[in-house]
């Protein structure tokens, strides 16, 4: 019944190692995020401020070295958003995957996202975590407010949208997760995460739109 | 691509690695700048004195009276008593305000302990006063000045009658007592703890009752009860930071702040020290470390002093309307549990605690102090003492207090708090008749009573900032940055991590949260139902 698959090698190291760093340092500025908003005692209140604090500089830190990378690489054209299959794909979770009928986006090298994961990760780079990192950074600057000239700033407000951005991060996470368990097995889309493989199905045809760098690619695996 | 990946790792690893394992900064650096700042400030403590007492001919004259040895002071000490004639010392009244009320405890200032001194016809009020024998007419420098426990007026009066015997023998034990006279005049230094303990420990009527940062506890004190005067620690005595110029002590005086500007011994080398950051500075904590971001809005007391009255119970509630009752028609008094009088016939009801913690308030150092002249709302609890400051006032706080509760006599036609008198023959101690009390005290000063008296409940506070604890006791964060009953849950007007909560965020983000992981919960049961259906249908398709 199942069309032969092939695997491709999907993410680079970087890539993968990026995916893994973001993704620690956003469950420990959750898990102390959550603790400073008085949820639950795990760290101690005055740890987790200082967890949050160097994890937040040390994210931002790395974000830079993220942004840098998909310039240098050209890769900030797999984030372009499109409208076109949008509503295939959403058909699909909604309806075709309980069928069993195959994704309507396979992914290639050169098209690695597929329209709402398109949206979905631009929206997370360029304006929910750009959000929480300036939040956070008026935030933890509060003392030199008034010398800095932004007393027009309320900590109430600036701590509202850094919260609202963290409910927003954690419903990101858990669909996030759970999407991963769409793929071929349940850990299979996990896997390639890891591994940097991705197992695909042969012999489906990618249009030249759907390609990242816009242009005709040679077969795939070479 | 490789080095752009080893140059992110690097950074990455070193951030990370940075927090997980803080490397311990070497020995020596490691000390916060507050501390070695007021370690610089109280180096080496010898005795700096260029003069021995006891070796001084003006100290070796028979003294028949206080009044003589004050004369005896100024003979080289000139300007000793026109200076001290001028502090709240000598005249316990605070600079006059232009507004008609005499502030201090000889002047229209009430509280909600004993009240009122009656512009000092209250006799009991004047054995904390530095004159002689409790009479205003000369000085005692030994008050303040005196190192040893003697008592001058048992001295002059047995002096007075053993001298002029003409039996030998009454005549050696004259010489005795001069003797005895002369050795307490020589022994005299800067005022220790005890000197100011004598009055400071005991306000109120007794051991404890009205601060409860100060009572007897500090007179040798250990470092766990107070970090800077701990007798195994630095040792302070209270003029360590209570410094003095012409026997002005410096401290707060009623509304007039302790300190009016916020200055380090950086900043101005012949500032008082009266406040903290006088030697610590502003910033005293490590770089970096956020108790230096609280300076601006709260009082190191706050955060140093987790609770007051920690050796010695202090008075917190003081209820006068039930003073007066008799048991088989004599006065009592009844002990309670902490080993204090809860009860006293000629005081009313009491409560002591232990170990208190403070409440919480702003406060820019002044007080401001209800007169017996002042109208009154009796409907509810009168500030007869209250703090000043609020949370938009740059100069205030937030400041842990102790707030002392009671009940106190009014004018229920005047709308006025009564002074009534209470020591001496006609005091209310000795006839336990409010009404005559009320009539004599107000008299005494001078002011209406419309005989018709009530009891109102007051309020009286006193900022808390003695018995500074070691720093591993300290409050913790959480105990303030909590939704539940934190330090600080009556301040309001501001955003406090961990205690605020902003509702249109949290329920709709909650909200958000819930429907995300139902979503998909739902989406995976789906897709697990259908998947087995499907599973089904094949193996029946199978055969």
């Amino acid at each position: 019944m199942n069309p032969k698959t092939t695997k491709i090698y999907l993410y680079t190291r970087y890539e993968r190692f990026w995916h893994w760093l973001q993704m620690a340092l956003i469950v420990l500025l959750l898990a102390t995020g959550l603790e400073i908003h008085g949820l639950y005692s795990l760290f101690g209140f005055e740890p987790s401020v200082e967890i949050h604090n160097f994890t937040g500089i040390g994210w931002l830190m790395a974000f830079a070295v993220f942004v840098f990378w998909l310039f240098t690489t050209g890769e900030w054209r797999q984030y372009i958003p499109t409208t076109r299959k949008m509503l295939e794909v959403i058909k699909y979770y909604a309806h075709g995957i309980f069928l069993g009928q195959p994704h309507p986006y396979p992914k290639r090298k050169l098209a690695k996202h597929n329209p709402l994961q398109r949206l979905t990760y631009l929206s997370l780079a360029a304006f929910l975590l750009p959000v929480q990192m300036a939040t956070g950074i008026l935030y933890w600057t509060y003392n030199s407010w008034t010398s800095r000239g932004f007393d027009f700033l309320s900590l109430q407000v600036i701590a509202a949208i850094h919260m609202a951005g963290a409910f927003a991060l954690i419903s990101f996470l858990i669909i996030h997760v759970y999407m991963t368990t769409t793929g071929h097995s349940l850990f299979a889309h996990i896997k390639s995460m890891i591994t940097g493989w991705e197992e695909i199905d042969e012999g489906v045809k990618i249009e030249d739109w759907e390609r990242a760098r816009g242009k005709p690619t040679q077969p795939s695996g070479t | 691509m490789r080095r752009l990946c080893l140059l992110a790792l690097s950074v990455c690893a070193c951030s990370l690695i940075s927090f997980i394992m803080p490397c311990p900064p070497a020995a020596g650096e490691d000390e916060a700048v507050g501390r070695s700042m007021a370690h610089q400030a109280t180096k080496s403590v010898r005795n700096w004195s260029t003069s021995d007492h006891s070796k001084h001919k003006a100290l070796h004259q028979a003294f028949e009276s206080g009044a003589q040895v004050t004369s005896a002071c100024l003979s080289c000490h000139s300007e000793a008593f026109d200076q001290f004639k001028e502090t709240i010392h000598w005249k316990w009244l605070a600079p006059q305000d232009g507004s008609g009320k005499k502030y201090g405890k000889a002047g229209d200032s009430v509280n909600n302990f004993c009240i009122s001194s009656n512009y000092l016809n209250d006799k009991k009020c004047l054995s904390c006063h530095p004159g002689w024998e409790g009479k205003k007419d000369t000085v005692n420098c030994l008050s303040c000045h005196g190192q040893q426990d003697y008592n001058f007026t048992e001295g002059f009066e047995d002096y007075a009658a053993f001298s002029r015997s003409k039996d030998q023998e009454e005549l050696e034990i004259a010489a005795d007592i001069q003797k005895d006279i002369q050795n307490a005049v020589q022994r005299v230094a800067r005022p220790g703890r005890k000197n100011c303990g004598k009055c400071h420990f005991y306000g109120g009527g007794g051991d404890g009752v009205k601060h409860g940062d100060l009572d007897s506890s500090l007179t040798a004190p250990n470092k766990s009860l107070d970090v800077h005067m701990g007798v195994d620690s630095q040792d302070f005595a209270c003029t360590r930071c209570h410094t003095t110029v012409n026997h002005h002590v410096a401290g707060r005086i009623y509304t007039i702040p302790a300190a009016t500007d916020r200055k380090s011994l950086i900043d101005n080398d012949l500032t008082s020290k009266i406040t903290c950051e006088s030697c610590h500075t502003a910033t005293p904590h490590k770089a970096g470390q956020k108790p230096n971001d609280h300076t601006d809005k709260v009082a190191c007391q706050s955060c140093h002093i987790p609770t007051f009255a920690r050796v010695n119970p202090t008075k917190m509630y003081w209820d006068w309307s039930q003073a007066g009752k008799l048991k088989d028609g004599k006065p009592y008094d009844v002990i309670g549990p902490l080993g204090k009088e809860t009860y006293m016939t000629i005081k009313g009801e009491m409560v002591w605690e232990k170990n208190v913690k403070p409440q919480y308030a702003w406060f820019n150092g002044s007080i401001k102090t209800l007169t017996t002249k002042d109208i009154i709302d009796p409907s509810q609890p009168v500030p007869v003492g209250r703090q000043m400051g609020d949370i938009h006032d740059p100069n205030a706080r937030i400041f842990p207090f102790k707030i002392h509760r009671g009940k106190q006599p009014y004018d229920k036609v005047r709308n006025t708090i009564l002074a009534p008198l209470l020591s001496g023959d006609d005091g209310f101690w000795n006839t336990l008749d409010w009404n005559s009390a009320l009539k004599k005290g107000m008299a005494h000063m001078d002011q209406p009573f419309s005989g018709e008296f009530g009891f109102i409940e007051s309020t009286y506070v006193y900022p808390i900032t003695h018995m500074v604890a070691p720093g591993e006791n300290v409050v913790k964060c959480v105990e303030c940055h909590t939704g539940k009953n934190g330090r600080l849950a009556n301040l309001s007007g501001f955003y406090m991590p961990g205690r605020d909560r902003f509702k249109p965020v949290d329920i709709p983000g909650w909200a958000l949260v819930i429907g995300s992981l139902l979503g998909v919960l739902l989406h995976g049961a789906g897709r697990l139902i259908s998947n087995s259906s499907k599973k089904e249908e094949e193996t029946i398709d199978e055969p």
